[in-house]
């Protein structure tokens, strides 16, 4: 089977930008093989066929490596990252690279796994055995019992990068990313918005490029 | 670039290299004298700036250790990082959006104008607009703001679009694409605005101005200057006659080092420059230098911020070119009628997805969050920023219990919100719903502030040694050849951005600066 590992860009790789074009590396997506793949747990997914991200990967299927954390476990914090930044056109890739950082932090730190670990058994107790498979309205009343506890705050906190700083979440939201390399806005429709009336030219003068 | 002797005691040593400190630095080198500046961070340039949130944010971004306290709601979403300001060459000039706005003559009177204010501190400033005026004409030159000088205006992207037609339909005059130190047609060797869209990443197109390549290449030509990035300076030091000596420094090794001087400048931004007062006492200066009136670190204001994002049926496409360059003015003018003191802009601003995610709601999830998250491309955003009340017991401290790399202690920001600054906000939020919603938005959000760019007041000038840090020039009252070189200077906030003045006071700081060397007074 041909599958792709997904990597978080990650915020630190000042050093791998671009100098001269201002090109931001994308998000890289080699072709492995199944039986490459390690670690505690696999989670592998695939991607709706005609959707913007299938047309982008370079495979349907992708996997993510744990390396602490269980398959079971993973699953469960893709869950609750689904329950609390419900986006339906994000497809579970997304939700598994919460799942591959929190398991990033877990590796690096002992206290960070005990806290996840007696977080994630905390959430399929509470659901009556798998939150995972939990009815949606149920995943929520669970969710929300924990607002403002310290697992919540980290799987809550983690979200905001790990959701929303890859490329298969920009593509779905239509953000564009970097765009220096594209030559800016300036011939690109910086002020093609044609439903309200224009300003005057007063207000708004004409571009230098116009 | 010029090479000057640890030893040597005859330059200006600038600590700090943005707004302030860099424009000081070339403006003494142009006529003549030898300055050293020291920069805590790294040296970076348009072509090493990043078109992306995150990585940009690591990059330049000030992450040293600090920590708040007080009720403002920053202690609560980012408690470590109560400022959005750089550490780097060029400092916060790196990230500011270029919003270029004179105060009003009444803000350099808010103690006349206003009146006592319970709980504020309000004072005058020791200068009049008047007195200004001409520095502030050398500024918008310098800088090349939009709108002065014969300089075109920046043309509205769709964000301004949105803005300017809500505003025209509530009856607002004064809209347009803002007054913007960044070039709408090539100036000054510098390119035009290629509408990136990346203002607060550092901008990769030259066009917006920051110290990095205008100011201080400048000051490098003269061969008057020397640089010094990476070297963080930890403490001034002072002779037993209270006239201070030079500096101790952290070069990029980490070994310290030891300047002399005979004049320092610091320019450290609102947080930083009163800390390292604070860390610099002595025997002498048991309170700081430069403490005797107990003001150093106190009065921090931060403007009253807010920002509002709206969704609308049809695309926007906010992201798309200059985030600044669009304002609404009407609100800037004093008039108690709306139940607050002082005055407030509403600006165009906008944020990637990443910093979206960061900033929309912070601490906030579930279906009302990602369903702006999911209109990404159909929102529209502005920023409200208007006059904070000065406070004495909004101040900067040192942390003892927290150190910096180097072992210091690292300062805490403490906030409290005055009545009159949530009064503004409320007022300011729901016109910038109103302003939208005349636009035909859907629906709007209220976004609670970001951590503060407008960093103010830690070290007020005034007419007295007695409630005041220093005179009218940024010269500290007691020691006279200790300067306070950016916006701690502000006796006040105004409605305005703030760093057209500190430009400003920079211009002419230098001039007295010369003239008090060459009379040697300093």
């Amino acid at each position: 089977m041909r599958i792709f590992p997904i990597e978080s860009t990650g915020h630190s790789n000042a050093a791998a930008c671009g100098d001269e074009s201002g090109e931001v590396p994308k998000l890289d997506l080699p072709l492995v093989r199944r039986e490459f793949l390690k670690g505690s747990g696999v989670l592998v997914g695939t991607l709706a066929t005609g959707s913007v991200l299938a047309l982008l990967a370079p495979s349907p299927v992708w996997a993510v490596e744990l390396k602490t954390l269980s398959k079971n476990e993973g699953q469960t914090l893709m869950a609750m990252g689904r329950v609390l930044f419900p986006h339906k056109k994000l497809p579970d890739a997304v939700y598994a690279l919460l799942a591959k950082d929190l398991d990033a932090k877990a590796s690096g730190d002992a206290a960070a796994a005990t806290q996840l670990r007696a977080g994630i058994a905390a959430l399929n107790q509470v659901a009556g055995g798998s939150f995972a498979t939990a009815a949606p309205a149920r995943k929520l009343e669970v969710v929300k019992a924990m607002e403002g506890q310290p697992f919540f705050n980290t799987v809550r906190g983690q979200c905001v990068t790990s959701l929303y700083d890859n490329d298969m979440t920009f593509a779905v939201l239509g953000y564009p990313g970097s765009s220096f390399d594209k030559g800016g806005y300036i011939t690109r429709g910086f002020q093609d918005l044609k439903w309200l009336p224009a300003p005057s030219r007063e207000a708004s003068p004409q571009s230098w490029a116009a | 670039m010029a090479k000057i002797d640890f030893s040597d005691d005859s330059a200006v040593v600038i600590i700090g290299s943005g707004a302030g400190g860099g424009t000081l630095a070339n403006e003494l080198c142009q006529k003549g004298i030898k300055v050293i500046v020291l920069e805590a961070g790294a040296l970076q340039s348009s072509a090493t700036f990043i078109n992306d949130e995150w990585k940009s944010f690591g990059q330049i971004a000030w992450l040293d250790p600090r920590t708040t306290s007080g009720t403002w709601r920053v202690a609560k979403d980012f408690a470590g990082l109560p400022a959005w300001v750089c550490k780097t060459v060029g400092g916060t000039t790196t990230h500011w959006a270029g919003a270029s706005l004179r105060l009003q003559a009444h803000e350099f009177k808010v103690r006349t104008t206003y009146g006592e204010i319970k709980g504020a501190n309000l004072m005058n400033w020791p200068i009049t607009l008047d007195e200004l005026t001409p520095y502030y004409a050398k500024a918008e030159d310098k800088m090349g703001v939009t709108r002065t000088n014969g300089i075109p205006g920046l043309p509205g992207n769709n964000n301004f679009k949105v803005m300017h037609a809500g505003a025209m339909k509530l009856g607002y005059k004064e809209v347009h694409t803002g007054n913007m130190a960044i070039n709408s047609f090539p100036r000054d060797g510098r390119a035009p605005c290629l509408q990136l869209g990346f203002c607060f990443q550092g901008c990769k197109s030259g066009a917006k101005w920051s110290t990095l390549y205008t100011e201080l290449p400048k000051a490098e030509a003269t061969g008057n200057m020397e640089l010094r990035p990476e070297s963080h300076v930890s403490r001034i030091e002072h002779d037993d006659k209270g006239k201070v000596t030079g500096v101790v420094y952290f070069d990029k090794a980490g070994k310290e080092q030891r300047q002399k001087a005979r004049v320092v400048c610091v320019a450290g931004n609102s947080i930083e420059t009163p800390r390292l007062l604070l860390l610099s006492a002595s025997n002498m200066f048991k309170d700081g230098l430069a403490n005797s009136s107990g003001q150093v670190g106190r009065n921090y204001m931060r403007h009253m911020t807010g920002s509002v994002y709206a969704m609308f049926k049809n695309p926007v496409h906010m992201y798309r070119g200059t985030t600044m360059a669009g304002i609404i003015r009407d609100e800037a003018v004093h008039d108690t009628k709306r139940g607050f003191a002082g005055g407030y802009e509403l600006e165009t601003l906008a944020l990637g997805v990443p910093f979206m995610a960061a900033f929309l709601n912070p601490g906030g999830w579930g279906a009302d969050f990602t369903e702006y998250m999911d209109n990404y491309t159909h929102l529209a955003g502005m920023w409200l920023v208007g006059e904070d009340m000065p406070r004495e017991t909004n101040r900067v401290t040192l942390n003892a219990s927290v150190k910096d790399k180097w072992g210091n202690a690292a300062p805490n920001v403490h906030y409290d919100d005055h009545d009159n600054d949530i009064a503004m906000r409320e007022h300011a939020f729901r016109q910038g719903q109103r302003v939208y919603e005349a636009a035909g938005a859907i629906k709007s959000f209220r976004t609670p502030p970001y951590p503060s760019t407008h960093n103010l007041g830690t070290c007020r000038m005034g007419a007295s040694a007695k409630d005041s840090v220093c005179n009218g020039f940024g010269q500290t009252h007691d020691i006279s050849n200790l300067f306070i070189s950016d916006g701690s200077q502000f006796t006040s906030g105004g409605a305005e951005n703030p760093t057209l003045t500190i430009v400003t006071l920079a211009i002419r700081q230098a001039d007295y600066i010369a003239k008090q060397m060459t009379a040697r007074a300093i």
